[in-house]
């Protein structure tokens, strides 16, 4: 559940029929003839589920068809009147759709994307039918565009790289993959406002320029439109970094509201020739509102901005203890924490789940804004790189985020590319890997085995 | 500044309605008002009938909307005119951030006026536009509608028709905002009382924000309950804070609650509670399924925590006295402000717009910061309402706002609720609680048992000095100055709602529900702090 209650929900015990209730599975259904992104919203709206704590799944059904027809030939798979073709493309369809079942019914999967063209009105049916005897709730996401620089664009961006392209040269596969598009254009049935209006959906015309939202029927499918409406592909950066090192750091104690060392300073000054050195037009920067990253800001002599929700993890009674210490006056929740660190909740503080569920705000503002920089903490910065590099819960919180280091992320293709930037000023490591003995009854040895030196 | 006001990031938003009569335009218009002006963006409506009615003293008839009544016209123009003067001067003079022009505009010619009035003062447009032929939300509508101070001598059948005239008079001219021809407006088409929306260039964060309210709210009836956890040990012994049980009077509560709710015979009732121990206890007790969100904790009181009145008062007096000056922003240290609570509680306040009935198990502040929401309450007035334990506020939007039956379930509670005393930095305190405590001292003791808890640290926090280093010479001079500051800036405070400069470029720019990316360059202090 987004709220951050996973654990602890008491939700109505399910009748034995299949009824949709407020919490049946969602299936996804993506619209569009090829190369209008239906793929890249996929990946993306599965990317961002998952992270604010939904479990999602993407279905590509070329994939099933690139398993199916190990060599792909040519367009002429896709012309309508391929018999062969078709069958294989319907058998396809199906076996998907079974894993999609079985994801969700079996594996304890809430959400299902299920992308592929589905262009004509008699596929939609079906998947309508199959969700309906399933119980799962239907909400389809059309993509249509007609800007021909846009649709060049995802072809040379995605449809070169594909396994369906890697012996073609550049002018073939592009000139392959139009006819491939001829083929469904004559077919395609877009979602219609009359013919239509008794389902769920979002039509999203020339990249956002324009959406139609028709019948939202709960709050999952509220905060998908809500996603899908502020996500742009305009070219830009973000950059990620923590504040320069402080004096809590530097004596091997978490949290706190310290101010820089020397070499925190420094690194703010490089930091500030970094960013003048990339060139960035229109450079936003947004510190937490803890004095080590403002202090780190301040050094950069541009505005910025403080977030109260990218102060660092708080946690609670163990703040400003060193790991030592931590060992010492708990030794039980020290444990209890390396079994299970992005649910462990420190007494009286937060856990990494709580840091993503307050974060979210930062996300969906971080996909409609377009060159940022975050200085921040480890801990949120944790949580934010795992959202553009989608990492699972388990490897979030030992993302490894040094000092005065700087990743910059630049979204590509399907993905984010991210390069990590050293800006040369010493500070000391505050990464602490998970102990080989997570038991409770460990020595204080295993347990304190990986804490980073410190004074 | 170039001569023509170019549109920058933060430049403010005038939100235009679109539509016939009765078609929820203003209920639309006061609701994201309200919403608006909770998360901290200061809007306000401007509804043209409201300058006609009293232009025009006296409503005879529809026939004022006659489209060839050019005295009618006239007097419509011009009212459109001082009401878009107005909006000029709410967002240029009086800080405003957002204006709602609430009127039908239901010809392009007459949104073209409007958008070029934007355009010469550096205004980005939104327009929202409802559109619904369904005659039965219509007339529902329109009751609403004859509220208005324009059929008060009317008899129901005759105002109905006379107002079926009125909508009769726009239909003519209605030009729908349309897909190719309003390409390149901002706008969203709120299709059937939310069935359907058509949104176009979302140019911003506010923009995306209002689109995203109003696509989750609805009207279908239902009704809100809130109420307190019950008793808790904490509160009896005039605590704050805490995570505690119920005592036993607050266990009995819980069984009220649970008989009321059944009496109340609702259907498919939501439960909420927060994630700390008393409103779990008392959601227990009603024996039904219940969701807890942790961002329905009550506000973190930081070192406060867990102490008395009469402790905060010995040990951080001041804090106390700059806490009754401003208690909507004061936030605690290492704790949280009523400000950083209704940010917390967007989310909450959202999902309640989409839900149909719930009862939301909380805490004071928390309830406070609700009930502010749906009764329209001022951030000054927010932090003294009075939400007593053992007590269920039911909540059933009716009209343009929202009705509100106490009731009181008849199990003794302690009362937790402290008004706001006389302030003023000079050192009397008295408070009126259960406990009251006269309290004078001659100097104001800043407690500096860590040097994270000093005032000092907090304002200057990019400063390295550290008020308990200072010899005890500079301390006395540091406190001297320092007293005068405050109270200068106490001074300042007074009547205004920006205040305590210094503290407020401390915690700047609340961000996410509050301030607006690019908001920045508006704080007159940044400049200030910066050189500091």
């Amino acid at each position: 559940m987004m709220r951050g209650c996973s654990s602890r929900t008491k939700i109505a015990q399910n009748q034995d029929r299949a009824v949709c209730m407020t919490n049946c599975p969602t299936l996804i259904v993506t619209v569009g003839l090829p190369a209008r992104g239906k793929t890249y919203i996929s990946k993306k709206l599965t990317r961002y589920l998952n992270w604010i704590g939904v479990p999602t799944r993407e279905f590509n059904v070329g994939q099933y068809r690139r398993e199916c027809v190990k060599i792909y030939k040519s367009f002429e798979f896709f012309r309508p009147d391929n018999e062969e073709g078709l069958k294989i493309r319907r058998q396809c369809a199906s076996a998907a759709l079974n894993d999609v079942r079985q994801y969700l019914t079996e594996e304890g999967g809430q959400v299902a994307v299920f992308d592929a063209t589905n262009t004509t009105r008699e596929r939609r049916e079906t998947i309508i039918q199959f969700a309906e005897q399933n119980g799962f709730k239907v909400f389809f996401v059309e993509s249509v565009c007609e800007d021909p620089d846009v649709i060049q664009e995802n072809i040379v961006q995605v449809k070169l790289g594909s396994p369906d392209y890697t012996n073609c040269n550049t002018e073939e596969a592009v000139e392959d993959f139009m006819k491939r598009i001829k083929c469904y254009e004559n077919s395609y049935e877009t979602l219609d406002e009359v013919l239509d209006r008794d389902l769920s959906y979002i039509k999203i015309m020339d990249v956002g320029q324009r959406y139609l939202v028709n019948r939202v029927l709960d709050h999952i499918q509220s905060r998908i439109v809500y996603y899908l409406m502020n996500i742009h592909i305009t070219p830009r950066s973000i950059y990620l970094c923590r504040h320069g090192e402080s004096e809590l750091n530097v004596n091997g104690r978490i949290g706190g509201d310290s101010g820089l060392t020397p070499r925190g300073k420094e690194f703010g000054k490089k930091l500030s020739q970094f960013i003048l050195e990339q060139g960035i037009s229109d450079l936003k920067v947004w510190t937490s509102q803890m004095k080590r990253t403002i202090q780190t800001a301040e050094a950069l002599n541009v505005p910025y901005e403080q977030w109260k929700v990218l102060n660092e993890i708080d946690a609670g009674v163990c703040e400003e203890m060193m790991y030592e210490e931590i060992q010492d006056h708990y030794p039980l929740e020290f444990a209890l924490r390396d079994q299970d660190k992005y649910r462990y909740r420190y007494p009286k503080g937060e856990s990494y789940e709580d840091l993503v569920q307050r974060l979210e705000p930062v996300i969906m503002e971080l996909e409609r804004q377009e060159n940022v920089l975050v200085v921040c903490h480890q801990a949120v910065m944790r949580c934010l790189l795992a959202y553009f590099l989608d990492k699972t819960a388990e490897e979030l919180p030992y993302l490894k985020c040094p000092l005065h280091t700087v990743l910059k992320l630049t979204p590509v293709a399907y993905g984010c590319k991210v390069e990590s930037i050293s800006l040369n000023v010493d500070a000391v490591d505050t990464h602490r890997e998970r102990p080989e003995n997570v038991n409770i009854h460990r020595t204080t040895q295993d347990a304190l085995q990986t804490v980073p030196p410190h004074l």
